[in-house]
């Protein structure tokens, strides 16, 4: 790292820092008041040590006079300042903790807030792993020096107020100050530089192991059906000696900094002992003052760290800030309108010219026109990659086209509101998502006017009541996180009930029955038509597809065809060639 | 999570990694002589006052001097003992704990978990490095800090003692009421920082179903319910650390009043005792100085308690998983090899049952011939995959036994089982890495022109020179710059490289694009040719190209033959699937 680059992430840390003090000021000044006086309670403890010994003990011992008083009041002025210690302790960590705290759930709950408004298209574009550490790992590195930070300010009062004690002791015993502070400043300052390279070094051998499991765990099966478990071992074993070289590289440097930090106070309580001598001999300071100044370097090592603490931390709050903030400021919001979709029974849908690309990348799909009538149901045909997923979320608006209109009833999508658009249509994705949680839960996601009535017949019309009446606690027995406990065929049925039970007006299937049996698909979707409602499926199988009062054939991205199956059979050979791939292959 | 204490779970971990204990003596004894330094300085000042500053003829710098100089050379060498120290510790603790990543990692695969339940890979994962990491954190830290404050404590008590037992007894009364406070708040953080982890676990919980069901969320237009939950896990987090930290600086602040009490306590029996109690001004200032350096052990210790906590969980998670005795053993040395040539396949009156629940397969008794091709049909659930499962031995039967060529599986060395059963799993996973080494994971020592001629036996040689870079092309992480059907392609090729004599196929179910639907398929009839088969039917067309079809119902082989014959069957389950196959397909 240079040094140009080692001072800006300086910077931008204090930055970062600046900002969470200016979000929570009362809590910070509460901290850093209670650490600033933690910091002059070390000064004068060690002066009332040294008061003690040249005013108390030394009296008591050369010319054997013992007060009552005087001890009296040492024991009441070391308590007191034990007392005081004890509450500038719970003032500092105590709004340290709760300010690093709340910082953390504000950031977390505005991470996850802009998860919930940002398109699908952002989340597509974005790692699972990643968001996932945006909001927790992320936004804790970024406020990690807050719990340092009020003790390091306290340190600098506490060396403020050491350095005027010592100067107004005696200037000799001063310069010991003087020359120590800077040197356990400097070797601070040397070590941070050396250790950061270090430290990214191991971070990123960490991120490699964990890496090499993720991917053997993976691979689990293929591991164990080759016999390879001895080889991945072996491979993996690689990386954890590169990491431990790396951890023991940084325990080196640790191992020079941590007893110098150490030692160094300790160098310097033994030159005031010797340059005190030589100074009582001159007559220019007394015992007291000696003891004092002695007691004083042997108890402020420790808190000098705290500033060695915050400014290590810097780096990783710089990087996480800068993470967090790339989910807070990122663009691409869908607005809702505000309009309604007027009147009831199904909808019409019409792509009208449409055209869809990914980001910068080639067109997905390219002047697209077509209509499902109310209540018909349209299948969308084509080989993997033509378009028709993309269709499916252009449906429900969860992506607006490039060009061309998407519009329900006549009114464009983009100008319904959300509430509005929600209870007119529903998705059935290709892989089915299940929330950790009941299956009524699941099914009614607290969506007014869905009581269990409603579950049930939604539960019923996607061939589904056999394994749910099964579950032992039928509709309210959790799903578990993923639903995990469900096969993908009765996870793809929760899935189809819950948009059943909204009763949408326009109903989109993207390739949403694959892992049920075929025969039960085709009661789904015999029941579907029946329903009345306009269905939109995406589908595969030639059954499921010659149900369709009309299918939609793509190919590339374009409207090839639009027909009824068996025109479509008759007139274009690569839909021929698509349907019945499958019993080409078998013969 | 099992609930062993803190010390058995600490006693277990440390019998597992006995690495952590070589040269314990020495980094111990180094801890000392570190401290030993540390504690010089009280004594120099007190030879220094006694016997310098207030010697008999005034204050006579040539005796402090002395003092000081050869104080100075105990700390250049306790200072260089305490980098040799932290040196050894860092060698010692992270030789160790990779002992123990890689013995876990080994110990994860030797389970069957992975591959039954795939949303544990995650958690898998942490066990190899955060678990780790959180130990070692401890162990450099914490475990330093807690080390030197042992040292520290042994040395200060040791001169405190030389100087006078009655201070020293002063101090240590002084400190009672604290450790008593200390050991009972002990119990509360654990409880207080155990609530904090969990509901760290829960918030992270609710923020990945956020991210991951983000389209379902937007469709249903309920991103406020989800924002609710979100709201109550990250609040709920934070009022347990809130409660935690309470907890942490009541029990830290014991340990601050106690330095007080003890202060005050020496002066107050030191100038009491006096000189006749054999007190000195120097020796009563060091004792002063001795009670600071034995205070800041014990701040420490408490510091660090809840950095001990987090550690211990995540030792004790490693050692929930080691405990896990893997459930398919290999016999290894103990183990036969299989015999030569084609396998036959004899399933004895196998059953299966995952440990308290329902019947999988109930009683299947059957026979399979050597390089023979079976299709195993029936509907999702009917026990189809646990057959093939059985039959690779990925899992062992409830009750009977599974013998290959009158070899029973369970006497089979996996060198032998797994260089002559493969199986390729329905997902064709491929690690991310080059065409090439994906297919040399099944036999490293193939040269790039072997793997060629592989492709080209296997009629896939204009598809593997159409990749950009031919065999060197990289596949991304899990394949997935391939689709799904290439991907499925790769994998076949590496079985095919395999060369065993028994290939168990779990058929694809996603659909796949016709070309590549039509190469596979040729593809495949090569793999097949000549070795004994077993495939995993999804689509009925492979039924139908099979010498013969097993169809699975409720756990039982209800029905088998060959295609041809069952099909005429009328009423019968094969029957009736393929009625509804072709009624799917025409």
């Amino acid at each position: 790292m240079s040094s140009s680059t080692g001072n800006e992430v300086l910077g931008r840390g204090l930055r970062v820092l600046g900002h969470a003090i200016r979000t929570e000021p009362r809590l910070f000044t509460i901290s850093a008041l209670g650490s600033s006086l933690f910091g002059l309670l070390i000064v004068a403890n060690s002066y009332v040590v040294g008061a003690v010994i040249g005013r108390v003990v030394v009296p008591a011992f050369t010319e054997d006079r013992v007060s009552t008083a005087g001890l009296a009041l040492v024991v009441a002025v070391l308590l007191g300042i034990s007392g005081l210690r004890v509450a500038s302790i719970f003032a500092r960590r105590l709004a340290a903790g709760y300010m690093q705290f709340r910082m953390q759930a504000r950031y977390r709950r505005a991470v996850t807030r802009r998860y919930l408004s940002l398109p699908p298209e952002w989340h597509q574009r974005n790692a699972t792993g990643e968001l996932l550490s945006n909001a927790s790992s992320d936004v804790e590195a970024a406020w990690a020096p807050i719990a340092p930070l009020p003790f390091a300010v306290g340190t600098i009062v506490m060396i403020i107020g050491a350095l005027g004690s010592l100067f107004a002791v005696d200037w000799v015993l001063a310069l010991v100050g003087v020359a120590l502070f800077p040197a356990l400043f400097a070797l601070n300052y040397f070590y941070s530089r050396r250790m950061s390279p270090r430290q990214i070094h191991a971070q990123k051998m960490r991120a490699k192991v964990a890496a090499v499991a993720h991917e053997s765990f993976d691979g689990a099966l293929v591991v164990k059906t080759m016999g390879r478990e001895a080889d991945e071992s072996r491979r993996f074993g690689v990386y954890v000696a590169d990491l431990r070289d790396a951890l023991v590289a940084v325990g080196r440097l640790r191992g020079v900094f941590d007893p110098l930090m150490e030692s160094l106070p300790s160098v310097g309580t033994l030159a005031v002992l010797l340059l005190g001598t030589w100074r009582l001999q001159t007559g220019a300071v007394t015992v007291t003052e000696v003891v004092s100044v002695a007691f004083l370097f042997t108890v402020l090592a420790f808190p000098v760290r705290a500033i060695g603490w915050v400014i290590g931390e810097l780096p990783r709050s710089v990087a996480g800030w800068d993470r967090v903030q790339a989910v807070l400021t990122a663009e691409g919001d869908l607005a809702y309108g505000a309009g309604d979709l007027p009147g009831d029974g199904p909808a019409e849908l019409r792509f009208d010219r449409v055209g869809y690309r990914y980001g910068d990348g080639p067109p997905v799909l390219t002047d697209v026109s077509f209509t499902v009538p109310a209540g018909r149901t349209v299948a969308l045909v084509g080989a993997t990659g033509s378009g028709k997923s993309t269709i499916a979320a252009l449906a429900v608006r969860l992506v607006d086209p490039d060009t061309g209109t998407v519009s329900a009833d006549g009114v464009k999508l983009p100008d319904l509101s959300g509430s509005a658009l929600a209870a007119a249509t529903a998705l059935v994705p290709q892989v089915p998502f299940v929330f950790d949680d009941t299956v009524r839960g699941n099914i009614a996601l607290d969506r007014p006017g869905i009581d269990d009535a409603r579950v049930w017949s939604a539960i019923e019309l996607a061939q589904a009541t056999k394994f749910v009446t099964g579950l032992p606690g039928t509709i309210d027995t959790p799903v578990g996180e993923r639903g995990t406990s469900l096969s993908g065929g009765q996870r793809q049925r929760l899935t189809l009930a819950r948009a059943l039970a909204g009763t949408p007006r326009l109903l989109v299937l993207d390739d949403a029955t694959s892992a049920v049996d075929p025969r039960v698909e085709a009661a789904i979707l015999g029941a579907l038509r029946e329903s009345g409602t306009s269905l939109l499926v995406v589908a595969y199988r030639r059954a499921s597809i010659a149900l369709a009062d009309e299918v939609v054939y793509l190919h590339r991205g374009r409207v090839v065809a639009t027909g009824t199956h068996t025109e479509l059979m008759a007139t274009q050979p690569g839909y021929l060639d698509l349907v019945t791939a499958y019993e080409k292959e078998g013969k | 999570m099992s609930d062993a204490g803190t010390m058995a779970t600490l006693k277990r971990g440390l019998s597992l990694s006995p690495e952590l204990r070589t040269g314990l003596t020495g980094t111990l004894g180094l801890a000392i002589l570190q401290m030993a330094g540390r504690v010089s300085v009280p004594v120099a000042v007190q030879q220094g006052i006694d016997h310098g500053i207030n010697g008999p003829g005034g204050p006579n710098p040539r005796i402090v001097l002395g003092v000081v100089a050869l104080t100075l050379l105990g700390l250049v060498i306790s200072t260089f003992c305490g980098y040799l120290m932290t040196r050894r510790l860092f060698t010692v603790s992270e030789n160790a704990l990779s002992g123990l990543r890689s013995r876990t990692f080994r110990h994860i695969h030797d389970l069957s978990m992975l591959h039954q339940q795939s949303e544990r890979r995650g958690s898998m994962v942490s066990r190899v490095t955060g678990d780790v990491d959180q130990i070692s954190q401890f162990l450099q830290t914490g475990g330093v800090q807690l080390l030197l404050s042992l040292g520290q404590l042994i040395v200060s008590l040791a001169v405190m003692s030389v100087y006078s037992w009655q201070l020293t007894l002063v101090v240590l009364l002084a400190f009672a009421p604290a450790i008593a406070v200390i050991r009972l708040f002990q119990k509360r953080l654990a409880v207080v920082y155990r609530t904090v982890r969990e509901r760290s676990g829960l918030m992270l919980g609710a923020i990945a179903e956020s991210v991951v069901g983000a389209t379902v969320i937007r469709a249903y237009g309920v991103s406020d319910r989800t924002g609710r939950r979100l709201d109550t896990a990250v609040e709920d987090l934070r009022t347990a650390q809130q409660r935690a930290i309470r907890a942490s600086v009541t029990s830290f602040s014991s340990g601050e009043i106690a330095a007080g009490l003890a202060l005050s306590g020496v002066v107050v029996v030191g100038v009491l005792l006096g000189v006749d109690g054999g007190m000195t001004v120097g020796r009563l200032t060091a004792f002063l100085f001795l009670v600071t350096l034995f205070i800041q052990p014990v701040q420490i210790a408490t510091e660090q308690l809840n950095e001990a906590q987090n550690a211990v969980a995540g030792w004790r998670r490693i050692l929930d998983v080691l405990d896990v005795e893997p459930d398919v053993a290999d016999p290894d040395d103990r183990g036969a090899e299989l015999p030569a040539g084609p396998l036959s396949v004899r399933f004895d009156h196998v059953s299966f049952r995952y440990p308290g629940g329902p019947i999988v397969l109930d009683d299947v008794d059957l026979t399979l011939d050597a390089t023979r091709k079976y299709a195993v049909v029936g509907e999702t659930g009917s026990g189809k995959t646990t057959f093939a499962k059985l039959l690779t031995r990925l899992m062992d039967p409830a009750e009977g036994r599974v013998l290959l060529s009158g070899t029973p599986l369970t006497d089979v060395r996996f060198s032998s089982l797994r260089s002559r059963v493969v199986m390729v799993p329905q997902d064709g996973f491929l690690f991310d890495a080059t065409v090439a080494e994906n297919i040399r994971f099944a036999e490293p020592s193939l040269t790039d022109d072997q793997l060629r001629d592989a492709f080209t036996e296997l009629g896939l040689k204009d598809w593997l020179d159409g990749l950009p870079a031919g065999l060197e092309t990289a596949v991304g992480e899990r394949g997935e710059a391939l689709s799904v059907g290439e991907r499925q392609l790769v994998a076949l090729v590496r079985a095919y490289v395999a060369d065993p004599d028994l290939l168990v196929l779990d058929e694809a179910t996603s659909a796949v694009d016709p070309a590549t639907e039509v190469r596979l398929q040729y593809a495949l009839d090569l793999v097949t040719r000549g070795r004994t088969t077993v495939a995993i039917a999804h689509r009925l067309s492979t039924a139908e190209a099979a010498d013969e079809v097993l169809v699975v119902e409720a756990g039982r082989v209800v029905q088998r033959g060959p295609h041809a014959l069952l099909v005429a069957e009328e009423g019968s389950i094969y029957h009736k699937l393929y009625a509804s196959w072709l009624e799917q397909t025409r």
